[in-house]
């Protein structure tokens, strides 16, 4: 397969007062064309910065990210980025957020309304396509986001969190739906998230991070069938997997604590 | 509303108070149709307005801009805050006689005096609109391909536009104040003049025409305003 986006030996530290933070260090991360992979860690351990990079929002301090081959320089329409919330334009009805990054590109309107259609159908807004952001609820707006990155045809899918803000049964609602926009367009997609059992759900692969600084200490291929459904998160294979997952994470947490303690004493 | 013009028909009528100095409700009336019918009360209330739409107007299409710049770039800000900061400070009414001796008692003075008292104002707060425009939205606008000049007019401009119809409302009333006032010297129509020349009549009764005049015209604005503001913040409701 060919390799969409490659991150090597990624590092980001921030200044602040005098002191360093070292958010991310040395990531290596490659991603195929058409794949799905989930970032897990606990909050702080560097996602959203990691998207941030990659998105081309913020600069490395050392490393490279490369998409097809090519250096990331600056944001652009390659890559989609959908943050965790509130980031509609608010004076724009559903369609019109939709359009927002096909008005940029040189189209001519019949072939825009056409994308514009395609996306609201495959989302499932069609029937709210005239209304504003601040008549929908949460769940909603998250498609709407989603909807506007997919509709600028990204080569690849940056998803910060994009369902942290949502109860469970919206939240389910919409793993489902993202597996199956996934599986529709075909497109490669990078999430972020510190839900566990929704990596597994909805990765092949899942990638684990650890905190202080930022680091992947395990990549964990998912081997279930491609055909998911939310009753497979109860199969003992998807507890087994999630169980693994989360048995590194918490094991990476308590070194950690025992480093402080020790330090402290 | 409905309060204070009891309170006067009743001070008036109760003829505690002297005609000259409380007219009374019925005086003022005549006053206001006498004036009107003359034409004098149109010609000094378009004299008044353009006025106001010349001077205010001006300082709307300056300060926008700039405020706009001023809000989305740390350059722009660094280069004019200091400056504005200082001068909103400085009260335009003492303005009045350098104006003069710079521009001569005519129309430019006039005009120039509405400008500086309202351009300051109406550039800081379209800055303050404009750094409020959340950094996660521009960010997003990024990624989507858009330009720089792209994020300011279809993001930054469309956030801030609610917020700029209220600097402009807030200020419309304080160039309504600067218009009277710098009818108040040398003149020869206008709200102001038409105050002025009543004074050294003693005609109070027009006096208070004339002020009842200015307010209705200020609401006036004030509701238009109110209603764009109403339908280009829509979204924000
Ligand atoms: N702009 C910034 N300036 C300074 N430090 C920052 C900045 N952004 C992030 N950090 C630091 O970098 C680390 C990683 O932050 P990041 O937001 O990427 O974490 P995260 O994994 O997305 O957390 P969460 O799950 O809470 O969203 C944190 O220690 C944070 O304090
Ligand atoms: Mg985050």
């Amino acid at each position: 397969m060919t390799r969409v986006l490659e991150l090597r030996n990624l590092t980001k530290d921030f200044e602040g007062r005098g002191r360093t933070v070292r958010a991310l260090d040395g990531i290596n991360l490659r991603l195929s064309r058409g794949e799905f992979v989930c970032v897990v860690g606990a909050s702080g351990s560097g996602k959203s910065t990691l998207l941030s990079m990659i998105a081309g929002l913020m600069t490395a301090t050392g490393g490279e990210i490369t998409l097809d081959g090519e250096p990331v320089t600056g944001p652009g329409p390659d890559r989609g980025l959908v943050p965790q919330a509130g980031t509609l334009y608010p004076w724009r009805t559903v369609e019109r957020n939709v359009a927002f990054g096909l008005e940029l590109l040189p189209l001519d309107t019949a072939e825009r309304a056409q994308r514009v259609d395609w996306y609201l159908a495959e989302t499932g807004l069609s029937d709210l396509r005239k209304s504003l952001p601040r008549q929908l609820s949460g769940g909603q707006q998250q498609r709407v986001a989603i909807a506007r990155a997919l509709a600028c045809e990204p080569d690849v899918l940056l998803l910060d969190e994009p369902l942290g803000a949502l109860d469970v049964q919206t939240k389910e609602d919409m793993q489902v739906f993202i597996r199956q926009v996934w599986q529709d367009t075909g497109a490669t997609v990078l999430m972020v998230t510190h839900d566990v059992e929704e990596a597994v759900f909805l990765g092949e692969r899942v990638v684990v991070l650890a905190s202080e600084p930022g680091r992947v200490i395990a990549e964990v291929p998912v081997e279930l069938p491609d055909d998911r459904e939310l009753g497979i998160k109860r199969v003992s294979a998807f507890l087994a997997l999630r169980a693994r997952i989360e048995d590194l994470i918490r094991a990476e947490r308590r070194t950690a604590v025992d480093d402080a303690t020790e330090q402290s004493a | 509303m409905a309060i204070p013009l009891l309170a006067w028909i009743g001070l008036s009528a109760s003829g505690a108070i002297s005609e000259s100095f409380l007219p009374s409700p019925q005086a003022v009336w005549s006053a206001g149709l006498e004036m009107a019918r003359s034409g004098d009360l149109l010609r000094d209330l378009s004299a008044t307005a353009q006025r106001v739409l010349l001077g205010f107007g001006l300082a709307v299409l300056v300060s926008v801009p700039l405020g706009i710049v001023m809000g989305s770039f740390r350059a722009g800000a660094a280069l004019f805050e200091p400056v504005i900061g200082l001068l909103r400070y400085l009260p335009a009414s003492a303005f009045i006689p350098l104006l003069i001796i710079w521009l001569g008692l005519g129309e430019p003075s006039k005009v120039a005096l509405l400008f500086v008292g309202t351009v300051f104002f109406n550039t800081l707060m379209t800055a303050d609109v404009v750094r409020i425009v959340p950094r996660s939205l521009l960010d997003v606008s990024y990624t989507l391909g858009a330009s720089r000049g792209e994020v300011l007019r279809k993001v930054v401009v469309p956030h801030s536009l609610p917020g700029i119809i209220d600097a402009i409302r807030v200020n419309a009333a304080a160039a309504f104040n600067f218009v009277v006032v710098a009818e108040l010297v040398n003149s020869t129509e206008g709200l102001g003049y038409r105050i002025v020349r009543a004074q050294r009549f003693l005609q109070t009764d027009r006096i208070f025409a004339v002020l009842i005049v200015i307010g209705l015209a200020g609401v006036t604005l004030d509701v238009a305003l109110r209603l764009l503001r109403s339908r280009v913040g829509r979204w924000a409701a």
